[in-house]
């Protein structure tokens, strides 16, 4: 598993706790939505930022009201066929405001990548022999959008416009 | 016709490339067939029973000689020299080699064809009345919509790996050619009481294993909210649809379960967020893509109705095609002339590539370039001088492409089935064949009158057969072909599902079923009805009596 997020391979400063392993004293933790609501007091009394790891069947209206305290939101796809969580993007984005960090995690595919970039994503769980390599080609795939997204990049018929 | 721009023809070149470069990773076993597979789909290549299948679009059924020439080609080239229309506004080639995909693709890309979306869990080719922008019944070309659309389906980043797949059909004209009822979104154009032109959304209404008529979601929408109220339409699905189930992820499953009434309260929930958004389509944009579809250069005419009735009394065959296969035009001295594909015995919908070259040069002399595909799998050509229809029908005649049946019974929709479908459970095909072999009769099928046979392999009903006034459903009963027969189904305004008339029969005895049926009616029928309003009127029971007899119904 690698972690590319902004383009960048990065190491991920978050321990994930969402599965077997437990919550580390200190630090960064990713955790799912039911220990956020068992833990809610406690995982807020660490002061150290938090992740929340949300699967396919969980919206993120669950989480909306809480946004302001979670640095990363992990959505999950369980397949890679399984495409809920591109509208939880969009409306984390741009109907929640959430600003953090957005991490594809599960079966993340790199012909999908440019659908999860355009759709507010903004780090991947990837694996390959050579994942910043195949993100990059991955991305150089298409330059023309019909649709317009939260991710700012202008559409076809935005840029006829301006013509 | 609808042109690409530069930001089209990037858009389709740049796909083209990508699409070569996952060929070549499949090939190269960096990808497996289980990742590979839904990228094919998504670029129209299916795995059948002897080869890939490559399906390509006829965006909203229109097409140019230019393309034509090109399906000739890639027909020619890369396939057995013939390809198939389908009841999806599609052509499938069915002797495809993986290898050669990326070249068919780019081929395409260069005459502005796609196979993009051609199949997948995503938003499928947008279809339309065949005759739009010339039927005299047409309140507002619908294909300037589609068209809009189009572009916004194609790689749409939220909506491409939905529950199951989608499709949209949109008529602007009261009588619908397009079967909107039975789409997973129906558009239909038309006036509200303020006079302005917008649209009906039905949503839900689909085929297949659980089949559906589509429920209104919506009585009027304007065209600058189309693409924001679709939007919304589509978000709840791909939130809400079921994903753990293949045959219950269509969304006619989850607005049946939930009612259109809650389903519509959702979709306008979401809808408040985003009507007034980035996806409001701006009139320039409309009048931009409306000017692609400005009527061509019609010559002032008048409609040549006394000399055409000379013509026909001189001419019995030139007779019964005119009545048959053309239709008014809105414009007067022009006729809409449809091309037959159903020749006694032939395959519906298949089309060698010599005949297309034929019919795209026939297009180019007689109609504007442009040819139509029909979802009843016909060709047609929508802007003839009424001058030009003797010399015209002379030529189609000398290809076989003038069967005058055009609505009638021998109008046969077919599925490929057994014959290359990896789905079917049983031949269709033979049963099309059996049947326009038995009814070839012209004088025969006259005296009938408007009739649909639809034909699937299976019940995946790809050919449409609960819309057939008679549908035939190939089954599979411990290892044998059998034929499910439905009767009363329609597509049209007043769409309805057929009933099933009784146990499935095997090939053999399905023509004379038919002739039963077909028995029964003429001695039912009242004046000059339709089978479809004699069956509305009588029922069921007569049928069964004349297919099953009267003990095999208390069984």
């Amino acid at each position: 598993m690698a972690l590319i997020k902004d383009g960048k391979l990065v190491t991920d400063p978050f321990v994930d706790a969402s599965g077997p392993e437990a919550l580390p004293p200190t630090g960064p933790v990713l955790v799912t939505y039911d220990q956020w609501q068992a833990e809610r007091a406690a995982l807020l009394a660490r002061g150290t930022p938090l992740g929340i790891r949300l699967h396919s069947d969980q919206p993120p209206e669950l989480i909306a009201a809480d946004l302001r305290h979670f640095a990363l939101v992990a959505l999950e796809f369980p397949k890679f066929r399984d495409g809920r969580a591109y509208s939880y993007a969009r409306l984390l984005r741009e109907r929640y405001g959430f600003t953090g960090e957005l991490r594809a995690v599960g079966d993340v595919l790199l012909e999908q990548l440019f659908f999860m970039l355009r759709t507010g994503f903004d780090a991947f769980d990837v694996q390959g022999a050579d994942p910043l390599g195949s993100y990059r080609t991955a991305l150089g795939d298409l330059s023309v959008w019909y649709q317009p997204t939260g991710d700012g990049r202008p559409t076809a018929m935005q840029l006829r416009r301006k013509h | 016709m609808y042109r690409y721009d530069g930001f089209d023809a990037k858009f389709v070149a740049e796909r083209a490339a990508q699409f070569r470069r996952q060929v070549t990773r499949r090939l190269a076993g960096e990808l497996t067939e289980d990742q590979f597979r839904p990228l094919r789909l998504m670029n129209g290549l299916y795995l059948q029973l002897h080869a890939y299948m490559l399906r390509v679009n006829v965006p909203y059924g229109t097409l140019s000689s230019k393309q034509m020439r090109t399906f000739a080609h890639v027909a020619r080239t890369y396939d057995k020299g013939f390809g198939h229309f389908t009841t999806r506004q599609n052509i499938q080639y069915n002797w495809i080699k993986l290898e050669q995909a990326p070249d068919i693709i780019k081929e395409l890309a260069n005459a502005e064809i796609t196979s993009i979306q051609s199949s997948g869990n995503c938003v499928r080719n947008i279809t339309s009345d065949q005759y739009a922008g010339c039927a005299k019944d047409e309140l507002s070309d619908p294909r300037i919509y589609c068209e809009l659309l189009r572009q916004y389906s194609f790689l749409h980043p939220e909506f491409s790996y939905l529950p199951r797949k989608f499709k949209i059909a949109v008529t602007g004209s009261p009588n619908d050619r397009a079967a909107v009822a039975v789409h997973d979104i129906g558009l239909r154009m038309h006036r509200n009481e303020q006079d302005e032109i917008g649209f009906e959304v039905l949503v839900g209404g689909g085929l297949g294993r659980t089949p559906y008529i589509g429920q209104t979601i919506r009585n009027w929408l304007a065209p600058e909210d189309l693409l924001s109220y679709v939007e919304a339409i589509l978000r709840v699905y791909n939130m809400q649809g079921r994903r753990d189930n293949i045959h219950k992820a269509r969304i006619k499953i989850i607005v049946n379960q939930m009612g259109i009434d809650k389903y519509r309260e959702l979709v306008d929930k979401e809808w408040e967020f985003t009507k007034n958004g980035a996806l409001k389509v701006p009139d320039d944009e409309i009048e931009r893509i409306r000017a692609y579809f400005a009527p061509p250069a019609y010559e002032r005419l008048q409609d040549l109705t006394a000399e055409l009735a000379v013509a026909r009394k001189a001419d019995r065959a030139f007779d019964r095609w005119l009545r048959g296969n053309v239709i008014e035009h809105k414009v007067p001295g022009y006729a809409i002339v449809n091309v037959s594909l159903k020749a006694p015995g032939r395959v519906p919908g298949d089309i060698t590539a010599d005949k297309m070259d034929a019919v795209a040069d026939i297009a180019d002399k007689y109609s504007f370039g442009e040819i139509r595909v029909s979802h009843r799998q016909n060709l047609v050509l929508v802007d003839v001088k009424q001058s030009d229809l003797q010399q015209l029908w002379r030529e189609l005649f000398a290809l076989e492409l003038a069967t005058p049946n055009l609505g009638l019974l021998s109008d046969i929709i077919c599925c490929p089935g057994l014959d290359y479908c990896a789905l079917a459970n049983a031949r269709a095909i033979p049963i099309a064949q059996d049947i326009s072999h038995a009814f070839s009769d012209l004088d025969e099928l006259q005296r009938i009158g408007h009739f649909t046979i639809n034909i699937s392999g299976c019940m995946n009903a790809c050919g449409h057969h609960h819309v057939g006034h008679i549908g035939i459903l190939g089954v599979d009963k411990r290892g044998e072909e059998y034929f499910q027969l439905t009767l009363g189904g329609s597509s049209d305004q007043q769409a309805s599902l057929g009933d099933r008339l009784g146990p499935g029969l095997p090939q053999a005895e399905v023509p004379g079923a038919i002739r039963k049926i077909v028995d029964t009616f003429l001695k039912r029928r009242e004046h000059e009805e339709r089978f479809i309003d004699t069956y509305r009127r009588v029922g069921i029971e007569p049928f069964k009596e004349a297919v099953y007899g009267s003990e095999s119904q208390a069984a």
